[in-house]
């Protein structure tokens, strides 16, 4: 399963992962419209991103949330119906909405992140992710 | 136990041989539409009689002081009859109305249509509010609601199809009318392909509302996981009656497939907001709390009977020591679990159970495996503990059966229990039955009561005609007394009680008995409020409760909402509110939702008034149609009061203590005789002060009629409605 490991020890809080991302699905800098999110908690970095766990998928009425070859898990905007039930029910609260729009979105593991960041705190994984259910 | 949700016996084999036998009666165009801010402005009005298809405008006044889903129904059935039109006649007119929050999907519970007729059980309008896809998908074809007048000649089906812009008319001889088959059948027959399955819903009822007056309707969704069509019904007051004796074998409506915004709501993020916060809400809290994911209202089975509040063998007890064989963790190991199960998109709280592989054991579906829509409390309670049974599998035969044959799970409970008690007490007996043994507890026995209802055969022709029918059949034939009768048979204006015990709640009494369509609690619940947390101790605090609730309630009729979402979950800090039982944070969200897709700005003062238009209209009209006035607002004595020495001695303790401290009689030395009487005095007694104090409350007269200053506040002084009133005020 390929996944976006983040490394918050090495993170530097410069939010070039958020810019990056927004730009390359929304071409907007806003990180409402970021799959990724730096966030601080109790004063230290915190990243949130979807881990590819595949929660989502069962909770989907319309099984328009599948795993691609690569067990990324994405979303079908044609069969979805944006009732946005992922989103309340990510166990990470990495399922997002942007402002706007009919559907969810969230990480693909395509890495315009990876490459963004200054301080290489992140990186794709392709090992299984130990201890989630796939 | 693992059942493979996927495997049930298949009904489409035929589908094709079918369709071919439709014959085509009418076709007729419409231009598809989407609505814009939540109403597309039009509705479809069809005569069976004379087979022609018409569109109505949907006025700026409706939308204002009707607002959709039951207040459409209730204008559209007013317009369509007369005070002298029964059930039966042509003109009764059946109204389908979603309302403008209906067929969002962000917001849980927003899938749901309101039926409207005037019911064949109580001679006054019915609501029922209904789950599956039908009133959005239709909303999403171009028409906020649908009026089926006259009667066809022979069995049809009506297909809405907003993919083609076509409704037609069609005769549908070969389909069963049982539904489980008819809403399968129907949904394959107009779908193009697999994906577009979930694009069609159907209505339908069954052979048993043919000849019961309790008939239900089916409205169907097709469960893209276990690959069938499922049913929720509008249960009460015999709609499906109605339907059938229209012959009207199926609505059916095929829409474009459905997107997120296609309300075309003013403010789609508003909406998000609340509703993803609601998910969350239910994510967090639902484990913690009411189990709606895992139980649906199941749940509340041994809550109930905790509480002494599951009516038993026709509400003389409150609790059974084999309720453990009904009760939630029961129903979590036998419902599959891990699917979604909402009956409409984005309702995360999916109350809408299914318990899957069900092998029919009686009747014309013997050795079929099937998929039963619930059974939900009302149906575990009504058909299981009220008629003394505690079988799983029998009641999942009984759910099953009512469903498909289209009986109310309900009424059928409720009338069965009553039915049961005079087997008990030798009003009944097996001659009079046709040789059913209907004691207390026979399952098998209730089932083929169930068959010979839906056969409209012998003693079930009898029984399905409701209560009302039964207590006068019974008396005028010499076995037994009216006035008993009148005591033990539970209902009000006609329509059975749903399963809740309300002698120990003044409040719920009035709950029940004042409804305007008749005893169903979902216009009030307020058992807990009143009894258990004793919130409401003045007749003005209850009459508040009756005011407040009500209404409130009522609102989710007008707009196509579920009441489940409202407070069978709440947010954490619910208990920590001024007003906990008003949920405040969930009453806000219903404003920001229905400001977000209308436009139309509203708070929580104005959400009432809304309703109360609505209500005050919904009341002049049973007034209209002969009824309406105190005599009707009457509970019977089972649900204030012991009736019997029985039910008296299995809380004597308690009632001996309240003829002590409440009504400061010593019981020392009374009969029980004695002391049943003088609790129904002071018990009737003070209902009748309950009365005066709602009646005030609500802008009513003495005698139960809204008072014109009344109509004119709410703006439903329309001509004709005040001619009623007015009428009437003079009389007195
Ligand atoms: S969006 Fe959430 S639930 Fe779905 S795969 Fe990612 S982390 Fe898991
Ligand atoms: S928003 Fe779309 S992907 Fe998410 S659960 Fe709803 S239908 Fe499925
Ligand atoms: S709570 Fe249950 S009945 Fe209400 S909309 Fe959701 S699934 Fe349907």
């Amino acid at each position: 399963m390929k996944f976006l490991k983040t490394d918050t020890s090495a993170c530097s809080g410069a939010r070039a992962c958020e810019k990056a991302c927004a730009m390359t699905f929304f071409k907007k800098e806003d990180s409402a419209y970021s799959c990724i999110l730096h966030q601080k908690a109790s004063g230290k970095s915190d990243l949130n991103v979807c881990n590819q766990c595949g929660a989502c998928i069962e909770v989907c009425p319309v099984k328009a949330l599948s795993r691609n070859k690569l067990g990324v898990v994405m979303v079908d905007k044609k069969t979805c119906i944006g009732c946005f039930m992922c989103v309340g029910f990510c166990p990470t609260v990495s399922m997002r909405r942007a402002p706007g729009s009919r559907e969810p979105f969230k990480c693909v593991s395509c890495g315009a992140c990876v490459k963004a960041c200054p301080s290489k705190a992140l990186s794709l994984s392709e090992k299984d992710h130990a201890g989630l259910p796939c | 136990m693992s059942i493979d949700f996927t495997k049930r016996t298949c009904y489409t084999a035929d589908v094709e041989k079918m369709k071919a036998a439709h014959k085509l009666l009418v076709e007729v165009p419409f231009k598809p539409s989407l609505p814009e801010r939540g109403y597309n402005n039009r509705s479809l009005h069809i005569d069976l009689t004379t087979m022609k298809v018409t569109e109505k405008q949907v006025t700026d006044q409706m939308k204002q002081i009707f607002i959709g889903g039951r207040g459409f129904g209730l204008w559209y059935l007013w317009n369509a009859i007369k005070p002298s039109t029964k059930w039966n006649d042509s003109e009764n007119d059946i109204v389908i109305s979603p309302g403008p929050v209906g067929g969002n999907t962000q917001y849980p519970g927003s899938g749901k249509s309101l039926v409207v007729t005037l019911s064949p059980l109580t001679g006054v309008p019915i609501d029922s509010n209904v789950g599956g896809y039908f009133g959005p998908l239709m909303k999403f074809c171009g028409f906020d609601a649908i009026e089926i007048q006259g009667k066809a000649k022979n069995d049809v089906i009506v297909l809405i199809d907003g993919q083609k812009g076509v409704i037609r008319i069609e005769e549908a001889p070969l389909e069963s009318p049982d539904s489980h088959i008819a809403a399968e059948l129907f949904t394959h027959e107009y779908a193009n392909d697999h994906d577009d399955l979930r694009n069609v819903s159907v209505v339908s009822a069954g052979r048993g509302a043919e000849h019961a007056l309790v008939g239900c309707l089916n409205f169907s969704w097709f469960d893209v996981r276990r690959g069938c069509t499922r049913l929720k019904q509008a249960g009460r007051g015999g709609i499906g009656s109605v339907f059938r004796d229209k012959k009207v074998k199926a609505l059916v409506v095929h829409a474009p497939p459905v997107k997120g915004d296609m309300n075309h709501p003013v403010d789609i993020d508003r909406i998000a907001k609340v509703g993803v916060k609601l998910h969350r809400e239910i994510h967090d809290n639902d484990d913690k709390q009411c189990h709606m994911r895992r139980q649906g209202t199941a749940h509340l089975v041994e809550i109930m009977d905790a509480y002494d509040l599951l009516p038993c063998n026709n509400f003389q007890f409150g609790k059974h020591p084999d309720v453990k064989n009904i009760e939630s963790k029961v129903w979590d190991a036998r419902f599959t679990q891990g699917i979604p199960d909402g009956c409409w998109y984005g309702c995360s709280m999916q109350c809408s159970k299914g318990a899957d592989g069900h092998v029919v054991k009686s009747g014309p579906y013997k050795g079929d495996t099937v998929t039963v829509d619930g059974p939900e409390y009302e149906t575990a309670a009504g058909c299981g503990s009220n008629c003394g049974i505690f079988d799983r599998d029998w009641l999942l035969e009984a759910n099953f059966y009512c469903d498909t044959y289209g009986i109310d799970t309900i009424s059928f409970g409720t009338l069965t229990a009553f039915v049961m008690e005079c087997y008990q007490r030798g009003i009944l007996n097996k001659e009079r039955t046709g040789g059913l043994e209907l004691s207390w507890g026979n399952a098998a026995a209730q089932l083929e009561l169930l068959h010979r209802i839906a056969r409209g055969e012998g003693f079930g022709l009898i029984a399905g005609q409701g209560i009302r029918r039964m207590k006068k059949i019974f008396s005028e034939k010499g076995w037994g007394d009216l006035a008993f009768l009148n005591d033990i048979g539970m209902e009000v204006k006609g329509l059975e009680y749903s399963q809740y015990m309300s002698k120990e709640s003044l409040a719920q009494q009035g709950g029940y008995a004042l409804a305007n369509k008749g005893p169903q609690h979902d216009e009030a619940w307020l058992i807990f409020m009143d009894m258990v947390n004793n919130h409401i101790p003045t007749f003005e605090d209850k009459a508040e409760a009756l005011h407040y609730f009500p209404l409130f309630r009522t609102w989710f009729g007008l707009n196509g909402l579920c009441k489940l979402p409202w407070n069978d979950v709440e947010p954490a800090d619910n208990a920590m509110t001024s007003e906990p039982a008003k949920v405040p944070e969930h009453v806000q969200n219903y404003c920001e939702i229905f400001t977000a897709i209308t436009g139309r700005e509203i708070d929580k003062t104005e959400l009432i008034r809304m309703s109360e238009g609505v209500y005050q209209f919904q009341r002049v009209f049973n007034l209209r149609m002969g009824y309406g006035k105190r005599a009707d607002d009457v509970p019977p004595y089972r649900s204030v009061g012991p009736v019997t020495k029985e039910e008296y001695e299995s809380r004597a303790e308690r009632y001996d203590k309240q003829l002590k401290e409440l009504i400061f009689v010593d019981p020392a030395g009374k009969s029980v005789d004695e002391k049943i009487a003088i609790h129904r005095k002071y018990r009737e007694d003070r209902y009748q002060k309950l009365m005066d104090a709602v009646y005030k409350r609500r802008g009513w007269t003495r005698e139960g009629i809204p008072t014109l200053e009344t109509l004119k506040k709410f703006k439903v002084d329309f001509p004709e409605v005040v001619e009623v009133v007015k009428h009437h005020i003079s009389k007195i």
